[in-house]
């Protein structure tokens, strides 16, 4: 039972890590809470839905089911990263210099937006994800795991890794950590800004719409609300970790998934979402700069 | 030149659009873009396509035009006294679309004291509001007590729930301090839908009785609508007083340099405590209120979409002034009911007027220019 909800809880949690990732990019460059960010992850899952549903019809499923997987993959990061780069040019660019508030204000707006347009276009009722791989998986000492499970621990895993190389050692990840520090100094070395924040959106939105694919993939059922709630989650783990730390989202995303899944389960299932929340409201209050960085002083 | 730009944007945005409804659809969607995009064109040159235009529009609603005619006293009078006779002249129906934008009127004046004054984004404001009702709910159903005797509970139990909230709140910077009132906000919403012994759940609580003076039952619309016309005039009464005073001016000069502020010595958590707790405060009123009008409760009411429609309230007519916020609660109640046919839109059209208004105008409709001077 134990092990099981573990299980549960490091699946659950490698998706919240991949989004709360978005969340601290974005964080550590612009120091925006990018509310929309949930809403991308909305957008990766119906995207997932749409395109399988438009390859099963042109019989390249029948073909090879891992082909239309691969390319339904690669079609809604694109489509998610074209989201991420589009809002970024319209709600957030030109609030870069106004007060801290209203690109906040504009964040919510847009996610309003994208709910209501998901909602008017797709309709209100859920949306299903065929079962690809049914209940199978692995057995042994009567806890499961199944292939999907493995398969969502094993891309998070991956990317994460990928990501973290992508930072520390190509040109554009030195620029992105850069602009992080000091956004005057690197335009002045010759960083160009502009690219530099799209570039975080559309890595972000990438991660965003895999991590809504997969769960679309796992839970087989969507909603065009699922992005608010699991949005505000991420933040969470990325708070909880720290924010604007890779490390941390990862770490934090891990944590909330063990402390849902855990807690559904040994202590009450009707409170489950209400944990994210308490969690936030507990680490704020004890430890602001997450767990793993030092506490700032803020700049005057 | 000139073509080339417009049709770029119009295919990117018709090219999102295409997996939502397909390729007529997004044909469509590009040809009525490319048409306004050159339509805006060619009025106004392509630079500017949006800023100018939106501009103009905005600028009307400028202090010159607006301003002079509302702050002229005679108005007030004629205002007031139309808002009196009102209830004999109209239909039912617009009495009730009437109390529904007072009961706005007070939260919005409420969230107007955390973010118009003070300058704090709180985005769990129906919590209290939710506070608040249930508080009169359930002494009125649990143990029988008038909605008079429990008026004040629930007021001072919103303003302590207010203080709570603020402690986390001092140590916090401004959009964090936005997600953790939201967090709050969901709690309470979910405490209120599980809760199921006490508060019934999902199913809500019905049967609150209505308000009683002097044994006369308030039962008729227009009761409430004079009482309802009475509590948004003690609110804008005291919250201009307080704007006004000693209280008031700390509290803008926090929001508007909190650094500075503190260094002519504000105690600047003082005073962030009692904006939370002063605006929490007319939360409890207005969800008491609501408690007796509709006779019942239910956490459905109280979500988070209810906190954003405060929240543009406040943020449409201008934050921190009193009359725009009024405005703006007005507003975002009566449109809705005008445009009945096209209700389906109505959240898409708030989403993207959030932006436009923030891109914009961030300082709302009537909003006033900034108390300090950005160097």
């Amino acid at each position: 039972m134990l092990l099981q909800q573990l299980i549960n809880g490091i699946t659950l949690g490698s998706v919240y890590a991949l989004i709360a990732l978005g969340y601290s990019m974005v964080y550590g460059i612009l120091e925006l809470i990018n509310f929309a960010h949930g809403e991308i992850y909305m957008l990766g899952a119906y995207f997932g839905i749409i395109f399988f549903g438009f390859l099963t019809v042109l019989g390249v499923t029948n073909y090879s089911i891992f082909l239309s997987l691969i390319l339904t993959f690669l079609l809604s990061i694109m489509f998610c990263s074209a989201y991420g780069f589009t809002i970024e040019k319209i709600a957030y660019k030109p609030l870069r210099n106004s007060t801290r508030l209203s690109p906040l204000i504009s964040a919510i707006g847009v996610s309003i937006f994208l709910q209501n347009y998901v909602m008017l276009t797709q309709g209100a009722t859920d949306k299903v994800f065929p079962n690809l791989f049914g209940a199978r998986g692995f057995y042994f000492l009567s806890i499961r795991m199944t292939y999907i499970q493995l398969f969502i621990i094993i891309v998070s895993i991956l990317i994460m890794i990928f990501l973290r190389l992508f930072i520390r050692r190509t040109k554009i990840g030195k620029a992105m950590r850069a602009v992080a520090q000091d956004k005057t100094m690197a335009s002045l070395v010759g960083i160009n800004i502009d690219t530099i924040i799209s570039i975080t959106f559309i890595i972000g939105s990438a991660l965003a719409a895999v991590a809504g694919l997969m769960v679309a993939m796992y839970y087989g059922l969507v909603n065009y609300f699922i992005g608010y709630i699991a949005g505000i989650k991420a933040f969470t783990a990325a708070v909880l970790g720290g924010i604007g730390s890779i490390r941390g989202a990862m770490v934090g995303g891990l944590l909330l998934g063990l402390v849902e899944s855990l807690g559904g389960s040994y202590i009450s299932g009707e409170y489950k979402d209400a944990y994210a929340f308490v969690i936030l409201i507990i680490i704020l209050l004890v430890k602001p700069g997450g767990l793993f960085r030092k506490a700032e002083l803020e700049k005057v | 030149m000139s073509l080339l730009k417009p049709l770029i944007i119009s295919i990117w945005f018709a090219l999102l659009f295409l997996p939502f409804k397909g390729l007529k659809a997004a044909l469509f969607f590009l040809i009525i873009l490319l048409l306004t995009l050159l339509l805006f064109n060619s009025l106004f040159r392509y630079k500017n396509i949006f800023k100018d235009p939106l501009q103009k529009i905005f600028n009307l609603f400028e202090f010159n035009i607006l301003t002079p005619l509302y702050e002229s006293i005679y108005l007030r009078y004629v205002l007031f006294a139309a808002l009196l006779v009102i209830p004999f002249f109209v239909k039912d129906y617009v009495l009730d679309v009437a109390i529904l934008s007072c009961i706005y009127i007070i939260l919005a004046l409420g969230l107007n004291v955390v973010v118009g004054f003070a300058g704090l984004l709180n985005l769990g404001f129906v919590a209290f509001y939710a506070i608040g009702a249930y508080t009169y709910a359930l002494l009125n159903t649990k143990l029988g007590i008038g909605f008079w005797s429990a008026l004040p509970f629930s007021m001072l139990l919103t303003t302590i729930a207010g203080f709570l909230l603020a402690i986390p709140a001092l140590r916090l910077r401004g959009d964090y301090l936005a997600i953790v009132t939201l967090g709050f906000g969901e709690i309470v919403r979910l405490i209120l839908n599980n809760w199921d012994t006490l508060t019934k759940g999902p199913n809500g609580i019905s049967g609150i009785s209505t308000p009683v003076v002097f044994s006369f039952t308030f039962y008729k619309l227009t009761h409430f609508y004079y009482l309802l016309l009475f509590f948004v005039a003690i609110t804008i009464f005291i919250t201009k007083r307080v704007h006004k005073s000693r209280i008031g001016r700390a509290w803008i000069a926090i929001r508007e340099d909190e650094i500075a502020a503190s260094t002519i010595g504000i105690n600047t958590t003082m005073y962030k405590l009692y904006a939370f707790a002063f605006g929490a405060f007319w939360a409890g009123l207005a969800g008491s209120i609501f408690a007796a009008k509709m006779q019942f409760v239910s956490p459905e009411s109280f979500t988070f979409m209810e906190s954003v429609l405060i929240l543009c309230m406040v943020i449409l007519g201008g934050s921190g002034s009193i009359s725009g916020v009024i405005v703006g609660a007005f507003l975002l109640v009566l449109l809705p009911e005008l445009l009945r046919e096209v209700q389906l839109y109505r959240m898409l059209a708030l989403g993207a007027g959030l932006v436009i208004l923030m891109i914009f105008r961030p300082r709302g409709i009537l909003g006033g220019k900034s108390a300090s001077l950005r160097i």
